[in-house]
């Protein structure tokens, strides 16, 4: 609103305008509680088309997740498993992630609270139910912070390293299929790091070797990075902050600091173990 | 006695300034001659994005220190080019602001922000890249399909015109070009099926004097490159201002993408005139010629990036670096295609037609399940501005290395909603994604030099005659780089992603540097 003199007839139009708006926002809140379309087919159909527009990029097709959003097949949610949670986390966003609100025109093309319900069906409509979790969690456990040395990179509820991602919750964001490729694999997809609202890919987990001006040298996991400076994490959990060009080395690689752990170093029924202690964790199944 | 009739006097003449209108349209002509001011989005009517100042220079860039910073406290995209004319800057924020200050300082003349419906359809945040000014009036286009003139002086609404129904998708987010007495504006919206245009509007009193409809229609040539009613949704829009040669009296405009973006099916044919280049008569809307970029587009490669005009010799050229990846060269008085040579990586087309323009393969299309296509939907470089260096005779633009999968699927075109048919994702196995600034030599599409952004940035490009070349990244730095080697001189974390194009000015002989990044736009000089 510009700048300018206030008069009656302004105010009185202001009080009309924010009566309206108090109405509207007393039906919005009321229409933001229970989908209007849950269970039906078609509009699964329209809520897929706005899900490819505006949400694949990084939440990949069929909402399976990609690299940067989690997979939305999931049952259990990270931030919400009912409608009107599904429906406030795409209408708002959620704070301190990537996912932007739909309304500020932050995500894809935005889309209208119709187009958002439509979203939440054709959610409804790819969600999976849960595996049955065939390992032992409390075994798993053992695992985690014993012989598979998870811990010593990996925090779950508060417990463990620092190095690599938190994992408390991650088994309601990630498939299983997921997990299994980061044990065996780590190179393929590196984790998601820091966020910045306005960039357009979170930093990863990539891996900086380092020798400073002294000659000391270091390894670790890059926090964040630009062109002239570098954030790092390094093995002993000592936290850095470099001017690149004050370096005598800085090599960063895509080799995960993470090992690949084969059959046998984890042999298919500990691996399962592992994931049913993660689940616990989440609280999905026990 | 005589002072005070001395005083009357002075104030006399000075309130008989104030009465002249500020910008005449000679001025615009010339803009070259008052380089202490930036009279247009580009800087001038050849779309340089150059500067003859030369204070700052490449001898004493690395002394840069900012000078004030004028706040919007808004979200979002901060894309604006401010102008400067004689100490004021005018420029635009997210959700339609308008604002001057004084350059000087930074200190807020006037505000302006549009009540907004609640409903637009702005396909890619709220955002607005800034204004023209004419006469006493600077413009805007709004994201509810407005043109809208405001007193320079008070930012008053002095008249405001409904170009296009927003309900349907259409908006305005481009910075207009004043030339004559005319307003142009192109629409936004490719992503809801809408058919764009240019329009032209009386600067004085807001009435439409043409419009060029960007998809020809029935019985018009071109509109059997569109199957069935295709064209009546066929997107096409022209969100990106465009440039003017008074020598030939032409404007050159480019277009989007025809939509739905990622399906080519339903839409058979070259889908004229989306991505192209489109020489008009600025009085008349009247086409001379055109260039399309790429015929049948499914990869939501708009052409919409500056259309550059430079000399070499007595040729009269065109230069576009292109969201698909090529680098074209093209005879400005004929729209003939000179050169077109890859400058980022490309794998959507492998072959050229007789005219050597790049044409799509069967093994670039979209896929139900996805096929993995370089350049990503976003572009190999997108809609923030190059720059032409005429001393260094090199072309600079923002290069993005990121590839996506690209599916395509059928959808119904429904009024005002998303018409993309499609989804596309980063292919993760074409990681790392990085950007660059690139110098490229017209006369032969090479690369001369680049500096790499650690990840893919919007920011565009200033040159100036100190030597240097000023870009942002998406990690926050504002950068200058010896123009001619790509050398780092200084750089300034402004705490957010530029997303925006530099511009520069000059006050009391004191030259300064201008660019938006997160909600502050901060000016820079030396200490």
């Amino acid at each position: 609103m510009k700048f300018q003199k206030k008069n009656g007839w302004r105010i009185g139009l202001r009080v009309m305008v924010c009566a309206i708006a108090a109405l509207c926002a007393g039906m919005i809140s009321e229409a933001q509680t229970k989908n209007p379309y849950a269970g039906d087919a078609k509009v699964a159909k329209l809520g897929e088309s706005q899900f490819r527009s505006n949400c694949a990029f990084c939440h990949g097709l069929g909402a399976r997740g990609g690299g940067r959003g989690p997979d939305l097949t999931r049952a259990q949610k990270r931030h919400g498993s009912s409608d009107e949670e599904i429906f406030h986390n795409i209408h708002d966003g959620i704070a301190g992630t990537a996912m932007p609100p739909a309304t500020a025109g932050g995500i894809g093309v935005g889309m209208t609270d119709e187009e958002i319900w439509q979203v939440v069906t054709y959610i409804r409509s790819v969600e999976k139910k849960t595996n049955a979790v065939t390992g032992n969690a409390a075994r798993g456990k053992e695992l985690f912070y014993g012989s598979a040395g998870c811990g010593t990179c990996h925090m779950v509820n508060g417990k463990g390293g620092r190095l690599g991602p938190e994992l408390t919750t991650t088994a309601t964001s990630r498939s299983e299929e997921y997990f299994v490729d980061s044990l065996r694999n780590p190179n393929k997809r590196l984790a998601q790091g820091i966020v910045e609202a306005m960039k357009d890919f979170p930093q990863e987990y990539e891996t900086a070797n380092v020798t400073t001006a002294d000659g000391t040298k270091y390894q670790g996991v890059v926090l964040n990075e630009d062109a002239f400076t570098v954030q790092v994490l390094d093995t002993r959990e000592t936290l850095h902050s470099w001017e690149k060009s004050s370096l005598k080395k800085y090599e960063k690689t895509r080799q995960s600091l993470m090992p690949a752990y084969d059959e046998k170093m984890l042999p298919e029924k500990d691996l399962q173990d592992l994931l049913a202690f993660l689940a616990a964790s989440a609280g999905r199944g026990k | 006695m005589k002072i005070r009739a001395a005083m009357i006097g002075v104030l006399l003449l000075s309130l008989a300034g104030t009465t002249n209108a500020q910008v005449a349209a000679e001025r615009l002509l010339n803009a070259g001659k008052e380089p202490q001011n930036w009279l247009m989005y580009s800087g001038g009517y050849s779309g340089l994005r150059y500067s003859t100042l030369d204070q700052i220079n490449v001898n004493n860039a690395g002394g840069l220190a900012p000078k004030w910073a004028y706040q919007t406290m808004a979200g979002g995209k901060f894309e604006t080019t401010p102008l400067v004319v004689d100490g004021i800057l005018y420029a635009t924020g997210p959700d339609d602001r308008a604002f001057a200050l004084d350059a000087r300082s930074g200190r807020p003349i006037w505000q302006y922000q549009r009540a907004l419906p609640p409903d637009i359809r702005p396909c890619c945040g709220r955002v607005n890249r800034g204004v023209a000014i004419l006469g006493d009036k600077v413009f805007m286009g709004t994201l509810d399909a407005h043109v809208i003139a405001l007193d320079a002086k008070t930012g008053a609404v002095v008249w405001d015109i409904t170009a296009a129904d927003y309900s349907k998708g259409y908006s305005f987010t481009l910075a207009p070009l004043a030339i004559k007495n005319l307003v142009l504006v192109g629409v936004s919206g490719g992503e809801y099926g809408i058919r764009g245009f240019i329009d032209a509007y009386d600067a004085a009193t807001g009435e439409r004097k043409w419009r060029f409809n960007t998809i020809a229609g029935p019985g018009e040539p071109g509109n059997e490159t569109w199957e069935g009613e295709s064209w009546k949704v066929g997107g096409s829009p022209a969100w990106i201002t465009g440039t003017f040669d008074p020598a030939t009296n032409t404007t050159f405009w480019t277009t989007g993408n025809p939509a739905p973006s990622n399906r080519g099916i339903g839409r058979a044919g070259d889908n004229l005139y989306a991505d192209s280049l489109l020489a008009l008569d600025p009085d008349t809307g009247k086409m001379k010629w055109y260039f399309q970029f790429t015929p049948h587009d499914e990869h939501d490669y708009d052409a919409t990036q500056v259309p550059v005009m430079l000399d070499d010799g007595g040729k009269k050229l065109i230069a576009q670096a292109n969201r698909n990846g090529f680098f074209y060269v093209i005879d400005r008085t004929t729209g003939k295609l000179l050169s077109a040579t890859q400058y980022a990586k490309v794998t959507w087309s492998n072959s050229k037609d007789a005219t050597g323009r790049p044409v799509g393969s069967k093994e670039g299309e979209p896929t139900l399940e996805g096929n993995p296509v370089c350049p990503g939907a976003l572009g190999a470089t997108n809609w923030m501005s190059p720059s032409y260096d005429p001393q260094t005779k090199l072309f600079y633009v923002t290069a993005r290395e990121q590839c996506d999968i690209f599916s395509t699927a059928p959808q119904a075109y429904d009024a005002g909603h998303a018409f993309y048919g499609s989804a596309y994702y980063p292919n993760d196995s074409s990681q790392p994604f990085w950007g660059a600034l690139r110098a490229l030599d017209p006369a032969t599409g090479k690369l001369v030099w680049e500096w790499k952004h650690n990840s893919p940035t919007w920011a565009g490009v200033l040159t100036t005659a100190g030597g240097l070349a000023f870009t942002g990244d998406a990690e926050g730095n504002f950068i200058a780089l010896d123009a001619k080697s790509g050398k780092p001189l200084w750089h300034f974390q402004c705490g957010a992603s530029v997303i925006a194009g530099p511009m520069t000015f000059a006050i009391d002989g004191k030259q300064y540097v201008a660019v938006a990044a997160g909600s502050t736009l901060f000016a820079f000089g030396l200490q």
